[in-house]
């Protein structure tokens, strides 16, 4: 595989992270995390839709007049959004139950759109298949942490398998109830991008005032 | 009328769009490093939801749900399959419908949302509050409250955010919070103080 296209998958997953830096689609990426078995089925649908959606956008990039390209893209996401959405309810009612509006909310997913305009509109249509791809998993694995975190330390399972024994079951493990509520879902992604940001310290944002160390406690030049 | 200030109340703030199901959640946090464009963003949500969800409330009414074609002859007719699109339709073009309204008949007010309007397209609040409303069967006027309350709950959370943001610039935060980690810590925290409105309802 040639370069271009190994760096077209590979940025999107920690270096130029569409939740934790791009800060796009994170509607999404709080509200179906309750569970890990959520989060799975929305980064499925998320990886499919955006995938296809920058290779079909893509292919058709030199026959759309400028001015109404956002119809057409938002009208392609849609269409790929309905008929995953139909697939769910087809083979995974319940599921799709607990998803409820947010699968249907892909369609505004900025990230979708974001790739759509970014990138799709001016490469060819590997790379643009690509980059969904990597976006989309970029998207699916902050997803899956956030999911898993939630899930273990909420209910004590993962998947709806027991893994820590609640106290509820007779076990010693007391569930963090806070963890189901939507609160800690901001806390845990902000924190996770504190982490990424330690380890990656060029994705940090410039203050825009600094805080002017204390002249009196000595240590002058 | 109990009915409708418990449905306001429920839609602003106990189900608050933004703090409880994170809707419109990129823009909540893009857009909210100052006040005055938090507010700007707020009122044309506020403007466009009022609007769009009464008025898909009618189109799924009388065109897409099952059955509802009977006035047309065709009871046997299901085109629920087509909200997502055709809601999405009306909000594009509801919002460029509003924007030039505002153009003509109000300068001032379109000078100071006019960049907002646009975005305003692809919140997902907007369609999140199109999509609740037929999760939940809500008649017309029901539907012109949950738009109104949730447009307004919008506006406070943003307004909120915006404030707390604007205080916090001047703060010493760890290099790796700057900016987004913080934002979403104190996202969190506002999330938390909303908790305390479950449970209030009138009637």
């Amino acid at each position: 595989m040639s370069n271009g296209k190994w760096n077209a998958f590979v940025t999107p997953l920690v270096g130029d992270n569409p939740i934790t830096l791009q800060v796009l689609g994170v509607c999404s990426a709080l509200a179906v995390t309750k569970t890990l078995a959520t989060a799975l089925i929305m980064s499925a649908a998320v990886i499919s839709v955006i995938t296809v959606s920058s290779g079909a956008i893509s292919l058709i990039r030199h026959h759309m007049p400028r001015n109404v390209r956002l119809i057409i893209q938002i009208t392609i996401i849609a269409t790929l959004v309905i008929v995953v959405d139909q697939v769910l309810k087809a083979f995974a009612y319940s599921l799709s139950k607990q998803l409820s509006v947010f699968v249907g909310l892909i369609v505004t997913n900025c990230i979708i759109l974001g790739r759509a305009e970014a990138f799709a509109m001016r490469n060819r249509v590997p790379e643009s298949v690509l980059d969904g791809l990597g976006n989309g998993m970029g998207y699916a694995w902050i997803l899956i942490v956030v999911g898993a975190v939630r899930e273990l330390f909420g209910a004590g399972t993962l998947l709806g398998f027991v893994v820590l024994q609640t106290t509820t079951m007779g076990g010693w493990y007391p569930p963090a109830a806070l963890m189901l509520l939507p609160p800690s879902a901001f806390f845990i992604i902000g924190f996770l991008i504190w982490v990424i940001r330690t380890w990656k310290p060029e994705q940090v944002e410039k203050s825009e005032f600094r805080i002017q160390p204390d002249a009196e406690r000595g240590n002058m030049p | 009328m109990t009915a409708f200030a418990s449905l306001f109340v429920q839609a602003a703030f106990v189900e608050n769009l933004a703090l409880s199901f994170f809707l419109g959640m990129c823009m909540f946090l893009a857009v909210s490093r100052r006040v005055e464009t938090a507010l700007g963003l707020g009122l044309a949500v506020l403007a466009v939801q009022t609007i769009t969800v009464p008025l898909n409330n009618l189109i799924h009414g009388y065109l897409l749900a099952e059955g509802a074609l009977a006035w047309a002859g065709l009871a046997d007719v299901d085109l629920s399959f087509l909200a997502l699109l055709s809601f999405i339709g009306v909000i594009a073009a509801m919002v460029q419908i509003v924007e030039m309204t505002l153009e003509r008949y109000l300068p001032a007010m379109h000078h100071a949302l006019g960049i907002y309007l646009p975005l305003v397209t692809v919140n997902c609040a907007i369609l999140g509050g199109s999509l609740f409303m037929v999760d939940r069967h809500y008649s017309f006027a029901e539907s012109a409250v949950y738009g109104f309350g949730t447009g307004f709950g919008w506006l406070l959370a943003i307004l909120a955010l915006a404030g707390i943001r604007e205080k916090l610039k001047y703060s010493d935060i760890p290099d790796g919070l700057q900016g987004m980690g913080m934002a979403f810590i104190i996202v969190g925290l506002i999330s938390l103080g909303f908790l305390g409105f479950k449970g209030i309802h009138f009637g």
